[in-house]
């Protein structure tokens, strides 16, 4: 019995003992004055500061404030990258004309634009939002072209051979489909937008995590901001696990 | 009705001098060359080849997803040029839907049509027991074997009882044991239904086990080269493949299909040897 569940959580057994022993070397590079303890704080310091990040830096309002502005710019990459997706798969032409500069967006580093956000849309969460919806837009648009696209021809067929119209025929073959793919796409363009919208709150200052990193490295607090930057990094890797539960609930059998 | 009843008992399906060709110019290849033959009324009719004579254009002009062809394949007095409520298709490649279960991929005709959730499922129902996968209804097509699959496709189509059921190839990929099972269950169901099937194949036995009559086709340019009566005795089950007339008519269309295919082989023989001298 225990033999085999260590063999079946080997990768993550494996996982774990490789970060602490990594944590472990750390803080033994720190604490023998091989790295600047000014630079890098030892890990145990970095671990006591947590308490005090979570509960003397308003947390929760600072989580709820960066939620709110992933799940806005999230979502509005959604409804609107769907959409404009379907419409590029539609007409060749436009698919042709756009792709390579939808590519490009993807790729650009968008965070560095923020100056002309911050002028168009002022310091306040709305240049936060609209980033990263910009952000996130590109890969969606991407992948919904490409998924419904992949639709395989024998399932078209079948619904040509079924008489449906041009809506039962998206809605029911070429949009399922493609979900797949487009589950990937929202992946994909979440991670851009939580980098974009973190990056934004720290280079303007405002608003959740971002900020709170911000005010901790400007108050020389670098276990805290270490700590911080741990939390940001441990919030995320949650809310993706969640996010391919989702997933996996909303596509059975796949 | 009565017109009806009379005429049913002529051709439920007319292929008359059917033509296609593809491409042009110069590289125009003609895929079906004149191509007539009729299927009667609750009469299964098997049209056989080698592989590349046009079975599949065949089988996509009669279902309507080639409209654009010379000639005429005729329902009653209509000439087919788009897809016909008439006609059921099951096509050669896997083609259920990995995303509905299925009872839902079954249904998924009917949910089309409008019919009511408990009524579709149903008639959903009864055609996936008849297909035997009562058990598997709430399973995915990624939880089935291919076989399982086609059988799912074939529900499907039975579904929305189509006066003419048009299967292409629909066993090419399964093992010959599941094939002769298959060919069980489809004889059962044709005799139960008294179904009109035309099945496209290059299989001699899986043709000689279901059918009343075969077209044998011939290789570029598709044309029918003779039809023969299979005259084995119904209800049929897989047993008849050990009999003598069995035997006697899988020997008599090879002699008719060898020079075909021997003339498909060396076709590809000689395109592979002119791109070996080229390349
Ligand atoms: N869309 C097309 N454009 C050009 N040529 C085609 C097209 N479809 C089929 N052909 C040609 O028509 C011929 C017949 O093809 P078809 O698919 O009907 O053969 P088949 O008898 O179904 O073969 P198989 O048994 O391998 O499925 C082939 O030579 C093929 O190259
Ligand atoms: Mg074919």
């Amino acid at each position: 019995m225990a033999e085999t569940f260590l063999r079946r959580r080997a990768p993550e057994l494996f996982g774990v003992a490789t970060l602490v022993a990594s944590v472990l070397v750390f803080e033994a590079l720190v604490r023998g004055g091989v790295v600047n303890r000014y630079i890098i704080p030892p890990p145990s310091d970095i671990l006591l500061a947590f308490e005090r990040v979570i509960v003397e830096e308003h947390i929760l309002t600072r989580c709820r404030d960066t939620a709110i502005e992933m799940i806005i710019a999230g979502g509005a990459s959604v409804l609107v990258g769907v959409p404009i997706g379907a419409l590029l798969y539609r007409s060749s032409l436009w698919r042709r004309a756009m792709e390579d500069w939808i590519g490009a967006l993807a790729a650009a580093p968008i965070v560095l634009a923020f100056p002309l956000f911050l002028v168009l849309f002022g310091r306040s969460p709305k240049t936060i939002i609209v980033m990263g919806f910009v952000h996130g837009l590109a890969p969606i648009i991407l992948k919904t072209v490409e998924g419904l696209a992949s639709t395989r021809p024998v399932l078209i067929n079948v619904g040509r051979s079924l008489k449906m119209t041009p809506s039962q025929m998206f809605w029911k073959i070429l949009f399922p489909s493609a979900l797949p793919v487009i589950f990937t796409g929202i992946r994909l363009s979440w991670t851009f937008v939580l980098i974009t919208i973190v990056g934004v709150e720290y280079l303007i200052n405002l608003g959740g995590l971002g900020q709170l990193i911000n005010e901790l490295a400007e108050r020389y607090d670098l276990p805290g901001t270490y700590a911080g930057i741990c939390f940001v990094v441990m919030v995320s890797v949650l809310f993706f696990v969640a996010l391919e539960r989702v997933e996996a609930w909303l596509q059975p059998g796949r | 009705m009565a017109s009806n009843m009379n005429q049913s008992a002529e051709a439920a399906l007319v292929i008359d001098d059917v033509v296609k060709r593809f491409g042009r110019g110069q590289e125009i290849v003609t895929a079906v060359d004149h191509v007539s033959f009729t299927v009667k009324q609750g009469e299964f009719v098997s049209v056989i080849g080698p592989s590349g004579c046009g079975k599949s254009t065949l089988f996509n002009i009669i279902g309507g997803l080639l409209g654009d062809y010379e000639g005429a394949v005729k329902i009653g007095d209509e000439r087919i040029s788009a897809p016909h409520p008439a006609v059921g298709m099951v096509f050669q490649e896997e083609s259920t839907f990995p995303w509905r279960t299925v009872i839902d991929n079954v249904a998924f005709p009917l949910e089309l049509q409008g019919v009511a959730k408990s009524e579709r499922m149903d008639r959903a129902h009864h055609f996936i027991d008849m297909v035997g996968l009562a058990s598997f209804e709430k399973a995915f097509p990624s939880q089935l074997s291919g076989g399982m699959k086609q059988r799912v496709s074939i529900a499907r189509t039975l579904v929305s009882q189509p006066k003419i059921l048009l299967m292409d190839e629909p066993f090419a990929a399964l093992d010959e044991q599941t094939r002769l099972l298959l060919g069980d269950k489809i004889t059962q169901i044709q005799q139960q239904l008294n179904q009109t099937t035309l099945l496209i194949t290059h299989n001699l036995t899986e043709a000689v086990q279901l059918s009343d009559r075969i077209v044998v086709m011939t290789y570029r340019p598709g044309r029918v080269k003779r039809i023969v009566n299979i005259d084995l005795p119904r209800p049929r089950t897989s047993d008849v493949v050990g009999s003598d007339a069995f035997g006697h008519y899988v020997a008599e269309i090879w002699n008719d299909l060898r020079e075909e295919a021997s003339r498909g082989m060396a076709d590809s023989e000689s395109a592979a040897s002119r791109r070996a001298a080229h390349g």
